[in-house]
């Protein structure tokens, strides 16, 4: 069994030796580091999935929320900014957070009845209009700064690896609120509204420029590690380069992606060693007991749905945090480019592809399905260049079938997901 | 205060467009209600599907337009619609064959069915961009206006002017009637009773004898049907682009739930305060209150309660409120 | 000979047989009663009679006519009728409506049943366009029971169809389930309440631990010590 998982691994760093030959090492290095972020994104829906059997589909709102923390972490402030409207503009949060509460507190306190509903709505109604009185000027204000570069607030100026905690401590917020709301319901409910938070956390982030500059996106966001520029001018990284044989340029692009390929491995190791941990312990023994016989457990007097709570917030902070170094690694935030296909989905076929239930296979099936993912374009483009060589060229029909190579991907990962789920639903690596 | 001008601000911008996108997402609604009183389970792949029987209207209309063919002043798409249907009942029933049957033999989970889904909404999504592209695609022809804003405005007088569109027409009448014929078929025919008796109480339907094939193959006709007529015309209405139908799925799942899941006449109802509700509460007032408030009065900002970025956390919120307070929503479908 | 038999039955649902050599039957125009102790397998018995679980051993036979490898559904067609004990009606339709898919299978003009089940269960007409799922408990076992005859069967099985009814209802079910056999239609009860059941019923079938332990008319098992002792409270 433990021999068969490894050949699994063997064989996927093969296949990126193999394009590392190839195609190119930058590439094959760009390619895993990409490999470890979704490693931790499937393993984060694998806790959710694979302990508690819950069926989320908001991934990519909690990814985004990780992107958000890697701005609002460590981008410097826009001091103007702070200064014209951003205490109006805290003052306006914290005023909607305290109406929120208070509306949630009256409800619970008050006995049930119509004056309730009056006064609960009254509450909320009001207290949205005086946020809108406080929040929309401050956001003018704001959005005012210097709007080609700037125009939000900025960060706090913190190192970037600290935004990966951060992140995940948005995304566990978030989780844990529409948690709240949408467990101990069932399970297709769990999915649609998750779907529907994911897309309002993504249209909060297109449109709240004071936030994130919304679909200007941020750039420039600090790094954790060296910036290529400055290798290729370090006298000792130069003549460490030629000594091995390698262009200054090639060596200091692999040296940047094999440090950012180190970090992600650490916290990539840190988070599956910690998953195995508590899968096997006490804790994980009764989660999986909940998964399989719900009513038999609930009968014995568990908590199911704070159960499910916490499993569900752990599996989204998991994916803020991999959402956070996602982000890190790019060095831009760009909204648009958080796509329900992109990240719930493809992270899903992972999970169900490798095996749902076993940490090891969640990451086997990060690493197998996102290279695929990549490599299957230029495969596909190149099979449409043979398919297409006996056309001439610059006809619609030839332009039109290599343009298209992208959208086979999406049937490529459809085609995976069915036929795995039928032939193969344990995944790769099955449950123990 | 002007009234008659308020109203007809009112109406061009919220009544009308509220009646002609309720009328869309009641389709859409009624495909997931349906699939889910009768399959029981969440098709994610409605979006998408609705997006594929539009696609083979919209290739179906190039073709006949490029024949020269049109039915002016009405769209040509409007012919082509029903070879569209058959050609997705024909995908529908292939993909319940090879994806889904199996499932129901093995007497899979829910989750499973929903994981297919998406599945099939991969596949969908990826063969309509490669054979239509991601772009806008324009199919409409015909007469746009039923009134147009300059018409209305000769017609009446008024310093406001009222357009309805012919899609939007359309759209609402194909509603009317396929609303109707659903329900006589539901209600009044020996099939159609089976299908409500088969959604009630499975095991008592398949002891009376009603065979559950026949009744699945009918829901995928059903839905093949709302999907491509719905598809199409809001195809027609704005313009086809596959990216806005995925979009779609979020409104068209919280009208059916607020309805009450398996509940045709909640999906309906649902499908109309979805739409009216995202409409009103992104809706800019200034001009109608223009009308109604002395200047003096009149607020500064355009009186909009929420940006239409954010039309559908509209749909969300009251999925949320819907299922914090009556889960099994207004017509009590079937319960969770 | 008997209409229908089901003679040395031995099954269950999963691996150990829940029935063992089990033989129950009734004849024309009779009402066969199945009683016994909690677990001993009555509902097993006739449900293997029906076909809804796999016979490892015995056979059942209508009317001369070997079925034990028919469907459910097949033996409907054989004029076989079953009434569950719990969800045995489609709530969401009317009262009418569940007449309609009693006789789903059938091609003829259903009017003239209709009419006699209307006649048997005099509330029913009245409620005739009423969801099924608003009636009271005894309402909806007259639906139950009304929806199984709309196939003419020439057998009705009932499975417990007193259960969690009021002492009135059970003998008004009672008194309309003797009228359906004075039509008759042969009856095969499974029956809680054994005392009333008993004194309606031509013959009795004791059941303990899935197997005979007593088979005897109706009035025989009454007045029968052991039978009073273990099953009648005396």
């Amino acid at each position: 069994m433990m021999n068969r998982n490894i050949v699994y691994f063997a064989v996927f760093f093969a296949m990126l030796v193999f394009v590392g030959m190839f195609q190119s090492w930058t590439v094959a290095f760009s390619i895993f580091n990409l490999c470890l972020i979704s490693a931790i994104m499937a393993l984060g829906v694998n806790i959710q999935w694979g302990y508690a059997g819950l069926f989320s589909v908001g991934t990519t709102g909690f990814v985004a929320l990780g992107g958000v923390a890697a701005v609002v972490t460590s981008m410097p402030p826009v001091q103007e900014a702070w200064t014209t409207g951003g205490a109006r503009l805290l003052t306006a949060l914290v005023f909607a957070g305290a109406t929120i509460v208070i509306s949630v507190l009256l409800w619970k306190r008050m006995t049930k009845g119509r004056i309730r509903g009056f006064v609960v709505a009254a509450t909320l109604i009001i207290g949205f209009f005086i946020f809108r009185y406080l929040f929309d000027p401050a956001v003018a204000e704001i959005e005012s700064v210097n709007p080609a570069a700037e125009g939000y607030l900025g960060g706090l100026g913190l190192h970037i690896i600290f935004s990966w905690i951060v992140g995940g401590l948005f995304a566990a917020g978030a989780a844990w609120m529409i948690g709240k709301v949408a467990l101990g319901l069932r399970s297709d409910y769990l999915a649609i509204a998750t779907l529907g938070i994911s897309e309002i956390i993504i249209a909060v982030i297109k449109n709240e420029d004071w936030l994130t500059r919304g679909v200007k996106n941020v750039n420039g966001i600090p790094r954790p590690v060296a910036y290529e520029v400055d290798l290729q001018q370090t006298a000792d990284f130069v003549r460490a380069a030629d000594w091995l044989g390698i262009d200054t340029v090639l060596a200091s692009s692999l040296y940047v992606k094999f440090s950012y390929g180190i970090l992600f491995l650490i916290v990539l190791g840190l988070i599956i060693w910690l998953s195995e941990l508590s899968l096997n312990s006490p804790w994980g023994r009764m989660m999986r007991a909940i998964r399989d016989n719900e009513e038999a457990a609930a009968a014995m007097g568990k908590d199911v749905t704070k159960r499910h709570l916490q499993v569900f917030v752990i599996g989204s902070a998991v994916c803020g945090i991999a959402g956070a170094m996602l982000t890190s690694l790019d060095g831009l935030l760009t909204p648009a480019s958080y796509q329900p296909l992109r990240f719930t989905f493809l992270i899903w076929v992972m999970v169900i592809v490798g095996g749902s239930g076993n940490n090891w296979g969640a990451v086997l099936g990060g690493f197998i399905i996102w290279f695929l993912w990549i490599e299957v374009e230029p495969l596909g483009l190149w099979i449409m260049e043979w398919v297409t060589s006996g056309l001439e060229d610059g006809s619609d029909l030839k332009d039109h079938l290599r343009d298209s190579a992208a959208h086979m991907r999406l049937v490529t990962m459809g085609a995976i997901l069915l036929l795995v789920l039928r032939f193969n639903p344990k995944g790769l690596i099955p449950e123990k | 205060m002007d009234l008659l001008n308020a109203l007809v601000v009112l109406a061009n911008f919220v009544i009308i467009p509220g009646i002609a996108y309720g009328s869309t997402l009641a389709l859409g609604a009624l495909g997931i209600t349906l699939i889910y009183g009768i399959l029981r389970f969440s098709n994610f792949a409605h979006g998408d599907t609705m997006a594929f029987g539009g696609m083979f209207a919209v290739l179906g209309t190039w073709w006949l337009q490029s024949k020269g063919i049109s039915i002016a002043p009405l769209p040509t798409a409007l012919l082509v619609i029903p070879f569209a249907i058959v050609l997705m009942i024909l995908f529908l029933l292939f993909c319940d064959r090879t994806i889904y049957r199996y499932y129901r033999k093995v007497k899979a989970s829910p989750i499973i069915f929903v994981m297919a889904s998406l599945g099939i909404t991969f596949i969908m999504n990826g063969l309509v961009r490669f054979i239509i592209g991601p772009g806008e695609r324009r199919f409409a022809d015909g007469t746009r206006f039923l009134i147009s804003a300059r018409d209305f405005k000769a017609m009446t007088g008024l310093n406001e002017g009222l357009a309805i569109r012919l899609s939007q027409v359309i759209t609402f009448v194909a509603a009317i009637i396929i609303v109707a014929a659903l329900f006589w078929f539901l209600n009044k025919t020996r099939t159609g009773k089976s299908m409500r008796a088969f959604s009630d109480n499975e095991d008592l339907a398949l002891l009376s004898g009603i065979n559950p094939e026949k009744v699945v193959t009918i829901v995928w006709v059903l839905v093949a049907i709302l999907a491509t007529v719905s598809g199409t015309l809001y195809g027609l209405d704005k313009t086809y682009k596959p990216f806005t139908y995925f979009m779609l799925l979020l409104p068209m799942f919280a009208a059916a739930i607020v309805g009450g899941l398996g509940n045709p006449v909640g999906a309906i109802a649902g499908g109309f305060v979805i739409a009216f509700s995202e409409i009103f509460v992104t809706y800019a007032f200034k001009k109608f209150f223009g009308y109604i408030l002395p200047e003096d009065m009149l607020p500064s900002g355009i009186i909009q309660i929420i940006s239409t970025d954010y039309k559908f956390a509209v749909s969300f919120t009251i999925l949320v409120l819907v299922l914090l307070f009556r889960p099994t929503g207004i017509f009590k479908g079937q319960s969770i | 000979m008997s209409f229908l038999i089901g003679k040395n039955m031995t099954g269950g649902y999963g691996g150990a047989n829940i029935i063992n050599n089990c033989t129950i039957s009734v004849d024309l125009g009779q009402i066969a009663v199945i009683v016994g102790p909690n677990g001993a397998g009555k509902s097993t018995a006739m449900k293997a009679i029906f076909g809804m679980l796999d016979l490892r051993g015995g056979s059942v036979s209508i009317d001369g006519r070997d079925i034990t490898g028919l469907s459910p559904q097949d033996r409907v067609a054989t004029g076989m009728a079953f009434v569950p004990q719990t969800q045995n009606i489609f709530v969401s339709l009317t009262v009418e409506e569940n007449l309609e898919m009693g006789a789903f299978l059938r091609m003829d003009d259903i009017r003239s049943t209709l009419d006699q089940v209307y006649e048997l269960f005099p509330i029913l007409a009245d409620k005739r366009k009423q969801r099924a799922g608003e009636l009271s408990g005894g309402q909806r076992q007259q639906v139950a029971v009304g929806r199984a005859l709309m196939t003419k069967p020439k057998v009705l099985m009932l499975d417990e169809p007193t259960a969690g009814v009021s002492p009135i209802v059970m003998d008004e079910l009672f008194s309309r389930i003797i009228e359906i056999s004075k039509q008759g239609i042969s009856i095969l009860m499974v029956e809680q309440n054994a005392r009333q059941a008993l004194a309606i019923a031509d013959v009795g079938f004791v059941l303990v631990q899935g197997e005979n332990r007593y088979t005897d008319s109706g009035k025989a098992l009454l007045q029968n010590p052991d039978v009073r002792q273990s099953f009648l409270g005396g």
